[in-house]
């Protein structure tokens, strides 16, 4: 057995034992130390007093509080509705013009609309609405469904191909999947697709064959002029705006396959305070008449 | 040939034949694939056996010579070397995986490099390969030398640290090919799982029987750390691993648990991984290498009592402060809040006696940048069992849950303390394991030091600052009572924190690879001490 031998660096005896040279100081615990110990255990029994802490045979000790973690989460969240209710009265009845020529309701629509975008829409329309390939930039004026307040609140609450009994839904054919058009023949109507916009034709296209397979296929829904139709969501494909993009690869292929993007209807997901608020938004990004 | 080597010769052999068998059976790719491994690396396993049997005719080693112990330092030298590989492999993972959530493009759309399958890789390697062969190393170096006896067994020491890096291989290639129990820190599969079981047995027994065959009268205080690590990650690994196969030529398994018992034991487990693998494991090689390095005394050996069982008691309470605000009763989660609370100052008494052991070395900081860096990984030991008990507070918890804040937390105590307390020990190892008069440079130590601390330094304070960014982002409502911000508002806003802690991340790398340099040298090129009057004992018979 070692002796009780003194540290001569700081004058405490050491313990006696040693292992590998290493030796053990006989040192007290340190008041501070032992203080806050205890005081950390009192705090914790005086929490096991107050709050729910112990489980008992057929339940637990509900403390001398009777707080309710999940009682005080359900009072906030009605608080927080009834901010909102208070804040947003009268948006439900209201039409929306009415909306949008209120400055009381027209700011909470705008605020709840604002939330809503960005956790329901912005995940495909971008958080600052400018879209993706197929998926529409909401900040132009080029509508598939409409631009007006009814029309875009109507695609909200029913969605485009979505599972919505009244779903909004259109159905441009496959042209080459389904044997419709030959190979060629698509790549000529896609040139004359091309040229309605301005969009200098590839070289050598035959553009009257296009015209006259263009006014065979397409016209009943996209217009004689390629104009579009907003009642059947035929996009308007006069203009400098492309869902899927511009290029005669992307153009021939949405002809080939057809485009059938997806929207979810909003019915039954948001409240229709909430679809209108999102309408009166989405309306003011770029909406028109 | 003995017992032992005949009882491992036999069990490898079998295995082998097994997971051939299991191999050509296989239901999916990946079990034929670590079947296939299992198969090579226990038919290795037999054919070193019998090599050796055939190279020393079964002799065993002695067990002294000249009087001194002859302690078997082999297995130590690869776990030395097996976790530098290993500490810059994960953290080269964690600056991949840092950068992909700055720019996610990066996942490149490939199933096998995508976030959720390099995450577990980075989290494993780092803990339990890096962690884990530092552990092995360290606690068969410490047992021997703090018993004055050379742990049993002539196969038994290889078996458990080769085993063990085995069980690596099989679990970080298993989540790269996607097989994966989705329990955080507890991905590997039935079949890992079980190995792992069998090595852990093997190595709990191994530490047992050298604590029996010591010579000293008293049994040194980082061994009952080491064996409260290893007893307690032998429970919450059976525990929380209780899975069912779907078959056993499969890899997929069903865990029994089910619903809020499920994610209650997962982080009875993961905390307590936190507990005694993170913390009690590494407290135990700080009570060795810090007495050792600074050359004095542990400071108190009453509180090295009081707050070891302290710890063991509490800690294990803590786990429900994971799941505060979810499915898991309030109750439970109050005594998850205030076990974490009480477990505050027993921490704490480890930092004391850590610190408080340098009293009367204190000039030693300046000539010595190994024990700086100890010293340095005792005050984030220090700081961040301080947060831990803070985030455990429900209302603090409120904020800081599923933000960076919790990710933050995490790279101080596991960077701070585990990483620095490691690179420490290795520092100390090197020159003592490979009979080195000192490391090849300590200007390089320091160079490591101050790369590293600088890249700790940005990690944390990024994840700090944007994590209570995130958490307020989250909480905040306008006046009308909308939420203030969506969701990709804020992950925008933590951009450019996430640039920062992938610059840090990659600081710490280089530090890494600093010290693999250093190591290498040393061993390659460094002066070899004299024999007579060295502190290191006459390499074993091997």
């Amino acid at each position: 057995m070692a002796q009780h031998d003194v540290d001569h660096v700081s004058g405490v005896t050491t313990t006696g034992h040693e292992w590998d040279g290493i030796k053990e100081l006989n040192n007290p615990l340190p008041k501070w130390w032992l203080y806050l110990f205890y005081i950390c255990i009192v705090w914790s029994f005086g929490y096991f007093l107050l709050y729910p802490a112990w489980p008992t045979l057929t339940g637990y000790t509900t403390g001398l509080l009777g707080y309710s973690q999940r009682e005080a989460a359900l009072n906030a969240v009605a608080e927080g509705a009834a901010t909102r209710i208070a804040a947003g009265q009268g948006l439900l009845d209201a039409p929306l013009e009415t909306i949008q020529n209120d400055p009381k309701l027209l700011e909470f629509a705008m605020a709840n609309g604002k939330a809503a975008f960005g956790d329901n829409c912005a995940p495909c329309h971008g958080s600052g609405a400018t879209g993706a390939k197929g998926y529409p930039n909401l900040q132009d004026d080029d509508w598939l469904w409409g631009g007006s307040l009814d029309t875009i609140h109507e695609t909200l609450r029913v969605g485009i191909r979505s599972t919505h009994e009244e779903t909004r839904i259109s159905d441009m054919p496959a042209f080459g999947r389904d044997g419709l058009l030959e190979r060629d023949q698509i790549k000529t109507v896609a040139a004359y697709v091309l040229s309605l916009s301005g969009l200098p034709a590839p070289e050598g296209a035959d553009l009257a064959a296009g015209e006259t397979l263009f006014v065979e296929n397409c016209a009943s829904c996209h217009g004689e002029k390629g104009e579009g139709m907003q009642e059947m969501g035929a996009p308007n494909l006069a203009d400098a705006i492309w869902l899927y993009g511009s290029d005669e690869a992307t153009v021939v292929e949405t002809i080939t396959n057809a485009r059938r993007g997806v929207m979810p209807a909003w019915a039954g997901r948001l409240d229709p305070v909430t679809i209108k608020s999102l309408a009166v938004y989405v309306h003011a990004l770029g909406g028109g008449a | 040939m003995s017992l032992e080597e005949g009882g491992y010769a036999v069990f490898l052999g079998l295995l082998s034949f097994v997971c051939l068998l299991i191999a050509g059976k296989a239901v999916d790719p990946v079990m034929g694939f670590h079947a296939f491994l299992g198969a090579v690396f226990s038919a290795a396993g037999v054919f070193f056996i019998v090599k050796s049997y055939l190279d020393d005719k079964g002799a065993l080693a002695p067990q002294e010579i000249d009087g001194k112990p002859n302690y078997n330092f082999g297995p130590v030298k690869f776990g030395t070397i097996a976790a530098l590989f290993w500490g810059i492999a994960g953290f080269l993972v964690g600056v991949i995986i840092a950068t992909q959530l700055a720019y996610p493009a990066l996942n490149l759309d490939l199933p096998w490099t995508t976030f959720g399958r390099l995450r577990p890789l980075h989290t494993s390697a780092v803990i339990f390969a890096f962690g884990g062969n530092v552990l092995l190393a360290t606690s068969f170096y410490v047992v021997q030398r703090t018993c004055r006896a050379r742990m049993p067994g002539k196969i038994t020491p290889w078996f458990i640290i080769l085993g063990y890096n085995a069980f690596i291989v099989i679990a970080g290639t298993g989540y790269l090919f996607g097989a994966t129990q989705g329990k955080e820190y507890a991905e590997p599969e039935w079949y890992a799982d079980l190995w792992l079981t069998i090595v852990w047995v093997v190595y709990l027994l191994a530490f047992l029987a050298t604590l029996w065959k010591r010579k000293e009268p008293h049994i040194y205080v980082a061994n009952w750390f080491y064996l409260a690590f290893i007893v307690t990650i032998a429970m919450l690994h059976v525990v929380n691993n209780a899975t069912i196969p779907v078959s056993i030529y499969g890899i997929k398994s069903y865990i029994v648990w089910a619903g809020v018992q499920d994610a209650m034991v997962q982080w009875w487990y993961g905390h307590n991984a936190v507990g005694f693998f993170l913390t009690a494991g590494f407290l135990a090689i700080m009570y060795y290498f810090v007495p050792k390095q600074a050359n004095r005394p542990v400071y108190s050996y009453r509180l090295s009592i009081v707050h070891f069982w302290a710890l063991i008691f509490l800690y294990i309470w803590a786990g429900p402060h994971h799941l505060h605000y979810t499915a898991l009763p309030e109750w439970a989660s109050t005594l998850g809040m205030t076990f974490s609370i009480m477990l505050w100052m027993p921490s704490w008494g480890g930092m004391i006696n850590g610190l408080m052991t340098l009293s009367g070395a204190w000039d030693k900081l300046r000539t010595d940048p190994v024990l700086r860096m100890m010293v340095v990984s005792i005050a984030f030991y220090g700081m961040s069992t301080f947060e831990g008990p803070l985030m455990s507070v429900k209302a603090v918890n409120s904020l800081s849950h599923y933000t960076d804040w919790t990710i933050g937390h995490v790279h101080s105590g596991a960077l701070g303390w585990v990483a620095y307390i490691s690179f420490g020990a290795i520092y100390c190892l090197v020159p003592w394991l490979w009979n080195r008069k000192q490391l090849y440079s300590l200007k390089l130590v320091d160079w490591h030091f101050w790369v590293s601390t600088l890249g700790i330094v940005l990690y944390i304070s990024a994840m700090w600052v944007a994590g209570i960014m995130q958490g307020l982002m989250w909480r905040a409502y306008t006046e009308l009572g909308f939420l203030q911000y969506s969701f990709i508002e804020t992950v925008e806003a933590m951009h450019p924190y996430y640039l920062i802690r992938a610059l840090g991340g990659v600081l710490f790398l280089l530090g890494g690879l600093i010290m693999a340099y250093n190591i290498y040298m040393t061993i390659r090129f460094g002066e070899a001490e004299e024999a007579a009057g060295g502190r290191v004992s006459l390499a074993p018979a091997e």
